[in-house]
């Protein structure tokens, strides 16, 4: 990889932090959204008995399912900017530049994860003050690693959307029929072993094994599975998400 | 050192059955102004999307400076400029930004960048709004802006593509002095498409007009323009078919069309000939309705290759023409 390639990197991350720093409403947003759920749910939701909790108090069951939450949608957005970047024309400026596909996906992918782990990082902070145990120090480096592969999986199908959409008339529609749902029965918000026909359909749900994963990393309790199960399934579902977008994009043509 | 820098043989993009480009060849000199003037539609963009790499031809090829756009990609687009019809910039960064990514992306050092983004916004009077975010820029700024960016990297050629479509009177001839001057100043090679007519008057040295995809003729524009005649008259009568095939046996009438209800024909001393052609007319018991006698234009030129003017074409594809990608959000 010559210069050139690394400056592509660089400029589609750098691009990516600046616009995300500029604009102060969308960050502010972007932060207090899940933190809303946060509070929220977790006020509302404490005096509600789970009986596969076992104990464990619900915001510190919540936390791990809100952090994923965020890390999720701020990394699809990421993906789906794409079709911005398509609409408004600035694609075809870093099409014809002398640099690889490949190098602008990096740029893009590692831009989104920065971002998304950003906002992670201040809810994790957030909930911790708040009183939300954490499983020591290895615990935290799985969290951040799951963190990553999430945003990765993330990206990567945002950037599956971007490159089979043609406009952003779909986008809420794939939001409310596809992701919403997902999200519901991936443990992040209430517990799914409790019942038996909910836990199966979670097995089928992706999102189950990184929220299970980050949860049981995290606060080291109430996670369904075995850590490296969770982290096994998400790590091929990530290379998977990532190998498809990246070659969906190397292949539109603008 | 290389005299075409641009070459293209039977150069042909076909989408399903239509052919958007059908074998067009041509080339462009070092350091001149060419111009591809057409009506939209008429395959300019397919032709500029090709050479820039972004679509594959389906068949014949092109060279930029001498490397082949299908095996050579990397180094045609080290050498190439290229302003797009649609704006392609981030309008969420400052104009400073977008030019200063743009050079990292082709390789320039710290200190030429910081130089070069300085030359080129001084290029296109742009220097007082460098810091400025490109969202709150007019739409003529942001085409100096892009035609700065397409600058940066010294390119071998610089692709324009309806370089000044959209924007209003003053703007334009504005645009116009930019593409000159950076022509002249930087020795660019300019490739530019137009609809407009009195654009490539201005601005281009050789002028090919294309039309379905087709090159019908490359020339320059002087003689282009004689070769419809030193004047052009206009006449409306009441039996355009009769007149013509009387008029078309005089020697000294050249290029006799009918279009819409006018003929328009070439001669050289037009005022003096306008009387003989009412005699003539009078003769035949044919009424001339309106007769005018101008100098020539490339509508003319373009009318005798297609029997139809640019302006007829305008009127035709309007109606059902495609709104523009970027106000379809709406």
């Amino acid at each position: 990889m010559n210069t050139r390639e690394f400056q592509a990197i660089y400029v589609m991350w750098l691009r990516q932090m600046k616009r995300f720093l500029r604009f102060k409403t969308r960050l502010v947003t972007m932060i207090i959204q899940p933190l809303f759920f946060l509070f929220l749910l977790g006020s509302g939701f404490r005096q509600a008995i789970f009986p596969s909790l076992e104990g464990v108090e619900y915001f510190h069951f919540l936390a791990p399912g809100i952090i994923a939450m965020a890390i999720l949608f701020s990394s699809m957005f990421t993906g789906i900017s794409v079709l911005w970047d398509k609409q408004f024309g600035f694609l075809q400026e870093v099409l014809v530049a002398p640099v690889s596909r490949f190098s602008i996906i990096i740029g893009r992918t590692l831009g989104g994860a920065t971002t998304a782990l950003i906002q992670g990082f201040i809810i994790l902070f957030i909930a911790i003050g708040m009183g939300v145990p954490v499983a020591g120090g290895f615990g935290i480096i799985l969290t951040i690693i799951f963190m990553l592969f999430i945003s990765f999986a993330a990206v990567g199908f945002g950037l599956i959307l971007a490159s089979k959409m043609n406009d952003f008339q779909s986008f809420p529609l794939i939001m409310n029929i596809i992701i919403m749902p997902l999200l519901f029965i991936s443990s992040a918000f209430f517990p799914v072993a409790g019942d038996k026909t909910l836990q199966t359909i979670a097995y089928a749900n992706p999102l189950f094994y990184m929220v299970d994963g980050l949860r049981g990393s995290l606060i080291g309790e109430a996670n369904v599975l075995p850590i490296w199960i969770s982290f096994s399934v998400v790590f091929v579902i990530c290379i998977i998400m990532m190998a498809l977008g990246s070659y969906l994009f190397s292949k539109s043509e603008v | 050192m290389v005299l075409e820098i641009v070459k293209t043989t039977d150069l042909t993009k076909k989408f399903r059955e239509l052919k958007a480009v059908d074998g067009v060849s041509f080339s462009v000199k070092k350091g001149e102004i060419f111009g591809f003037l057409g009506p939209n539609g008429a395959g300019k963009t397919t032709t500029i999307k090709m050479l820039t790499t972004l679509l594959n031809p389906t068949e014949g090829t092109a060279t930029i400076a001498n490397f082949d756009i299908k095996k050579q990609r990397d180094e045609v687009r080290k050498n190439i400029g290229v302003v797009f019809q649609e704006p392609a910039l981030d309008t969420e960064l400052t104009g400073e930004e977008n030019l200063e990514y743009h050079a990292r992306m082709y390789g320039l050092e710290k200190d030429k960048r910081k130089s070069r983004i300085d030359d080129v916004l001084k290029l296109v009077d742009l220097e007082d709004k460098r810091k400025v975010i490109v969202k709150n820029y007019s739409g003529g700024m942001k085409r100096r802006l892009e035609i700065a960016r397409g600058l940066m990297h010294y390119p071998t050629v610089l692709f324009l593509d309806e370089p000044t479509l959209g924007l209003d009177a003053q703007t334009r001839r504005a645009i116009w002095e930019y593409i000159k001057r950076m022509n002249k100043e930087e020795q660019t090679t300019i490739f530019l498409t137009t609809h407009y007519m009195d654009e490539a008057e201005y601005l281009c040295d050789r002028v090919g007009i294309i039309d379905h995809g087709k090159i019908l003729v490359i020339d320059k524009i002087s003689n282009l323009k004689n070769s419809v005649g030193k004047d052009v008259i206009t006449l409306s009568s009441t039996n355009e078919d009769k007149l013509i095939k009387i008029l078309e046996k005089e020697k000294w009438i050249e290029k006799i069309k009918k279009h819409d209800n006018f003929v328009t024909m070439g001669v050289e001393k037009g005022d003096e000939k306008i009387p003989i052609i009412i005699e003539i007319a009078q003769k035949n018991k044919i009424k001339i309705k309106s007769i005018s006698v101008r100098k020539p234009t490339l509508d003319d030129v373009f009318l005798s290759y297609t029997g139809r003017t640019i302006r007829d074409q305008e009127v035709q594809n309007n109606s059902k023409e495609r709104i523009p990608p970027r106000f379809r959000r709406h």
